[in-house]
């Protein structure tokens, strides 16, 4: 039975055997287990890492079709088997997913302190379901991924995170359960429709358009939440404040992107009709949220606060690129995905950096950092600096696809959007200022330490990989570029069979 | 070769901003330094190959992004036109370079200046080379990082905390209609590459293009659109508040950033894409208006203000703006050449103004300053040839500074363009000359002339700059006084076109710079007239009769109030853009996500009795931000249902 069984079984189900075996194995005094628990967690996770850059490096950009697909029988009766498989859209989703969990493992070395087992068995369940999220090639296989993602988030969160946690995950939880549901019945009613659960085949089949309308909004619930559009966003500055460094890294980081993958994946591989009817509403909501949430991200106090706006901000960004629907706003909706996983990952860890040391997140307290910390203020300025799009960045890339896209679908939106470019640099500078700059005044800041050895270990390829992506983006856009061909042909191949039997009704 | 050019000064800027720690102070700056002038040298060599010999090439390095036609590399087009802004950059950089190992060897963090004036020499250089859209955005972004970091540099001071953010947000408005310039070229064009674009140009003449909703002159549009960038980084009227501002960066930045270079990037976009504004009459207009307004409005900023450094902030705006409506009227080659001149004279006269600060314990008050010039020969007499060559006076005929031969001749281009933009910036352009040589000799009156005004500790430290920092500027001076008499005939005169070659384009019927030299006598005359006129008029005031100035300002007082008040741009821009986007940004945080979209959802499911009496009394309070969500909520609606009907 194992015989089908490759590279992507292993690059999943590596991190949960690693926390199976630190569950069962690793023993002693608290310390030990602490100590050893961690040394376990990273190793399992460098190694995954390793293995998932096997799947890159393999991986032929010259086809659309999905690769390293396996198919193992589950419930052969109902045709639901265990299908894995990625293609262009969803194989950088998991390298996201493997580079970032062992960086998040460091960057919790010293600020937990309890219960050290059971979070970094958390995390590795966690890069488990995440990995296997984006491999799913079965409906069923993806929606227990989709919604098994939340448990061990909602138990970093609620476990781990700071005093009104409980508030937080509540909160999150609202949220996300009528869209679960939602998402369900529509999973179901697919199966009704097309009698499989295989996404393969889900993707070729031509869903009834008077359905399409129903089953789009009914994944609009469960995606627009969790990319988060506004105004279903609020969840996400709450649950970014009350979680650990590391929870927020994985939340902003990857889970944001489960809704844009979604979007991609679902919405508009398999629901093309209603995908171009609704996508004038999904570009006024996104021209919304760039507006409205980088207003909100100017008057905000709290750092980690002000990186949750930003990423509203962002991800509507990537909203009206998916909708937008052309190679350039597509592919570019997915640099940008990839590019904000890595920088707002990096941001919120540039503020664990010094919440670890001052124990506040309040911008107030801070202010001349630059005077102790010249290479914090430096790693800070790269950042900072991609996430308002600087050309040479990441963040540049995907910015300039998306609005290439869009302008050639509308003018407005692309106006109204790209003012973000403008208030971006506003907030992020003015946060940077208050941060960084000015005197050293405050007592307790004047004997902190700069940047250890750790991390920068953990800074460092977080740079090099937004340089990269910014300076040679083609090693990112030419796997992804095929697989977007396809996707964008076949949208436009279903409107127009749709348009001529409509044609032909009329007739 | 032409790689060397562009990555020495990176090179240095790596070394220097990385390993400045490890290596020393000194080890540092020797190698930002001898790398730029390594660079310099190398420009020269490749002026003369390109510009002379003709050579223009392409070194295409590797492909930068490539989706479906949107497709570009990274490259360096060394043309005519790049080879003249590689001397400029990389000469007045080198200068700035040197001059800085004296202007900061009383500052601790050395290495990290001269780190970031390298990195803005290499952000520099790839603008100028760029062979498309997106690199030529890719530096000029770059550029205003540096910009930014060199105006905060002195990260201490609030002001330049706050200036480094209005420079890098002011200019970020500029880019945003420079990047949607882009998108539409691309769509009209389907490249970015400017190899492909000019020759489809005149092709497209009378093409219309979508936007916002409207249909119209696609190259009017586009050339509108990338000049609002070009007005950001150039500080043209209306988004020229952050250059003053930009004063509180150290002066050899204030040099070489906001006088010879990135603020011309501008005027070299105007000329590089001069293959689109030549096929859009509107735009061309209005790159003349909006060139001839700034010269004028800042020179009547220039007359009152008493800071030594923005004096010749605004007075560098209002050369920008000559340059603006050289290009408006299809004189580029005129532009070019007097963007060429007044890197040297402005360079000179902001380093000049260095070395007067510098003496002056970091005093930049002219009103503090005063009866200094037998103390600092050298620096006034750099000031005098700077301010000649910049109020543009000479013998016609036989000999004239380098500022009078580029100055006359846009002038006089705009005179023989024969039309309504031309008339007006002609006569805009002669008052700004007037208001030019008066705030010049002002200023030299004011620093170096009259008692000293300073305390005594101060005087007795006056003291002349140490070599390093005067001996670079003898480069400068050269150039203010010979560079226009040599490269009169190639920019403008005979030579041009074979100079220019396929770098500039002109339109057959746009023949304002030939007919410029056929102006009659008197045009040619009365800007040298206004220059003289002006130095006399600042002698009269400011050393004949000293009371005059206070006098005048009294007597006139809402005219001297709303000079001296930059004509309220500041303020009326920060009561209606940046307070009320932080008003609203607060408003719709706290009213927005908290009381509305929480309140009517977590947290009203949780309580929906209280919050139905919240709820109650919030219909009741009239809070505007209630009203603006319940907008925000109308306008989703109205965009969705009208682009349903339009059909996107």
């Amino acid at each position: 039975m194992f015989e089908n069984v490759g590279v992507l079984s292993v690059v999943t189900f590596t991190p949960i055997v690693g926390a199976l075996f630190i569950l069962l194995v690793v023993r002693g005094t608290e310390e030990e287990v602490a100590r050893n628990s961690r040394w376990a967690a990273l190793w399992v996770s460098l190694f995954t890492f390793l293995a998932s850059l096997y799947i890159w490096i393999m991986f032929d950009p010259a086809t659309p079709d999905f690769q390293f697909v396996e198919s193992v029988p589950w419930i052969p009766e109902y045709d639901i088997y265990y299908r894995m498989g990625v293609d262009g859209i969803s194989m950088f989703f998991v390298l996201l997913s493997t580079f970032l969990t062992p960086i998040c493992i460091l960057a919790s070395w010293d600020a937990i302190k309890t219960r050290v087992r059971e979070y970094m068995i958390a995390f590795l369940v966690l890069e488990t379901f995440m990995i296997g999220m984006f491999c799913a090639l079965d409906f069923v296989v993806f929606y227990i991924f989709f919604e098994a993602v939340l448990i061990p988030m909602f138990l970093i969160i609620g476990v781990w995170g700071g005093p009104r946690r409980v508030y937080a995950a509540f909160k999150f939880f609202l949220y996300t359960l009528l869209g679960s549901v939602l998402m369900l019945l529509a999973i179901i009613t697919l199966y009704h429709q097309a009698n499989t659960t295989s996404i393969i085949t889900l993707l070729g089949f031509a869903v009834d358009p008077n359905v399409q309308t129903w089953l789009w909004l009914a994944f609009f619930a469960s995606f627009a939440v969790k990319i988060p559009m506004w105004p279903v966003h609020t969840w996400l500055p709450d649950a970014h404040v009350e979680a650990p460094t590391a929870g927020s890294v994985i939340l902003a980081g990857v889970l944001l992107k489960m809704g844009g993958y979604g979007f991609l994946r679902f919405s508009i591989g398999m629901l093309p009709v209603a995908s171009d009817f609704f996508a004038p509403f999904v570009f006024a909501l996104s021209a919304v949220a760039v507006i409205y949430t980088s207003l909100v991200a100017l008057a905000q106090v709290d750092m980690k606060k002000l990186i949750a706006y930003s990423s509203v901000a962002h991800m509507g960004f990537v909203t009206v690129g998916i909708f937008a629907m052309n190679e350039q706003a597509v592919a570019g909706s997915i640099i940008q995905m990839l590019s904000h996983g890595v920088v707002s990952a990096a941001l919120f860890l540039c503020v664990g950096v010094v919440y670890d040391r001052i124990h506040s997140r309040e911008i107030a307290d801070y202010g001349g950092l630059v005077h102790r910390m010249p290479r914090y203020a430096a790693v800070f300025l790269v950042f900072t600096l991609a996430s308002i799009g600087l050309p040479g960045t990441s963040g540049f890339v995907g910015e300039i696809l998306i609005l290439v896209g869009i302008f050639q679908v509308s003018t407005w939106i692309c106006a109204l959007i790209a003012t973000g470019m403008i208030l971006g640099a506003g907030y992020m500078l003015y946060l940077y200022r208050r941060v960084i700059f000015g005197e050293l005044t405050k007592d307790n800041l004047k004997s902190i330490l700069d940047l250890n050895a750790r991390e920068i270990a953990i800074f460092a390829p977080l740079i090099l990989v937004v340089l990269w992506m910014g300076i040679y983006p083609l090693s990112f856009l030419l796997p992804i570029e095929v697989s977007v061909a396809k996707l964008v042909a076949d949208y436009n191949a279903a409107l127009a069979a749709v348009a001529d039997t409509t044609s032909v009704a009329v007739r | 070769m032409d790689a060397a050019i562009v990555f020495l000064p990176l090179i240095g800027a790596i070394v220097a901003g990385l390993f400045g720690r490890l290596i020393g102070d000194r080890a540092s700056m020797l190698t930002t330094c001898i790398l730029l002038t390594l660079s310099a040298v190398l420009s020269w060599i490749v002026f003369f190959d390109v510009a002379i010999g003709g050579n223009a090439r392409t070194v295409r390095l590797f492909t930068w992004m490539d989706v479906t036609g949107f497709s570009f590399a990274w490259a360096l087009l060394i043309d005519q036109l790049t080879a003249v802004m590689l001397v400029v950059v990389t000469t007045v950089s080198a200068v700035v370079h040197w001059y800085s190992i004296g202007y900061m060897s009383h500052d601790d963090s050395k290495p990290r200046f001269f780190a970031y004036l390298s990195l803005f020499t290499f952000f520099m250089l790839m603008l100028v080379t760029a062979d498309n859209l997106v690199q030529m955005f890719f530096g000029w972004e770059g550029v205003g990082l540096a910009s930014y970091l060199l105006i905060g540099f002195w990260y201490k001071k609030p002001t330049a905390n706050a200036a480094a953010i209005k420079a890098f947000v002011v200019n970020r408005v500029g880019d945003f209609g420079f990047a949607l310039g882009i998108f539409g070229v691309f769509v009209l064009f389907g490249s970015v590459e400017f190899a492909e674009i000019f020759p489809a140009v005149a092709g497209k003449a009378d093409a219309q293009i979508v936007f916002l909703g409207g249909e119209y002159h696609a190259m009017t549009v586009l050339c509108l659109l990338l000049f609002m960038g070009a007005m950001g980084k150039s500080a043209q009227l209306g988004l020229h508040t952050w250059l003053p501002d930009a004063m509180e960066g150290p002066t050899p930045v204030s040099a070489l950033i906001h006088a010879a270079t990135m603020v011309t990037a501008g005027v070299f976009m105007v000329c590089r894409l001069s293959p689109l504004f030549e096929y859009s009459e509107i735009a061309l207009a209005v790159v003349t208006i909006v060139g001839a307004s700034t010269a004028f409005f800042a020179a009547t900023v220039g007359l009152t203000q008493n800071d030594i450094k923005r004096v010749i902030a605004y007075s560098t705006c209002s050369q920008l703006g000559y340059m603006f409506f050289a290009a408006g009227v299809s004189a580029y080659g005129a532009a070019m050449f007097h963007l060429f001149t007044h890197a040297f004279f402005k360079a000179l006269l902001f380093l000049g103004s260095g070395c007067v600060i510098h003496a002056m314990s970091d005093e930049q008050d002219m009103r503090k300053m005063g009866g200094i010039y037998k103390m600092v020969p050298i620096t006034y007499a750099f000031m005098w040839i700077g301010s000649l060559s910049l109020a543009g006076i000479g013998i016609p005929g036989v000999f004239g500074l380098s500022g009078f031969y580029s100055k006359d001749i846009i002038i006089e281009s705009a005179f023989a363009a024969q039309t309504s933009v031309g008339a007006y910036a002609f006569w805009l352009g002669i008052a700004a000359a007037l208001m030019t040589a008066f705030y010049s000799w002002r200023l030299i009156l004011m620093t170096f002339h009259g008692k000293p005004r300073c305390d005594e500790k101060t005087l007795a430290h006056v003291h002349e700059a140490p070599p390093i920092m005067w001996v670079p500027l003898v480069v400068l001076a050269i150039g203010s006084i010979v560079a226009g008499a040599i490269t009169y005939s190639v920019f403008v005169g005979d030579g041009m076109a074979a100079f220019w070659g396929d770098s500039l384009f002109v339109l057959e019927t746009n023949t304002a710079l030939a007919d410029a030299h056929n102006v009659p006598l008197w045009v040619k005359l009365l800007p040298l007239g206004m220059g003289g006129t002006g130095i006399a008029l600042a002698y009269w005031m400011y050393m004949a009769s000293p009371g005059m100035p206070d006098a005048l300002a009294k007597r006139f007082k809402p005219l001297y109030a709303f000079s001296f008040n930059k004509w309220y741009f500041d303020e009326l821009y920060d009561r209606i853009f940046v307070k009320p986007a932080f008003r609203l940004g607060f408003g719709l945080w706290k009213s927005g996500d908290g009381a509305v979209i929480d309140g009517v959802g977590p947290d009203g499911i949780a309580a929906v009795t209280r919050q139905l009496a919240r709820r109650a009394s919030w219909l009741q309070s009239g809070y505007v931000y209630h009203y603006a969500f319940a907008m925000l909520i109308g306008v989703v609606v109205l965009v969705t249902w009208y682009m349903l009907r339009s059909g996107g």
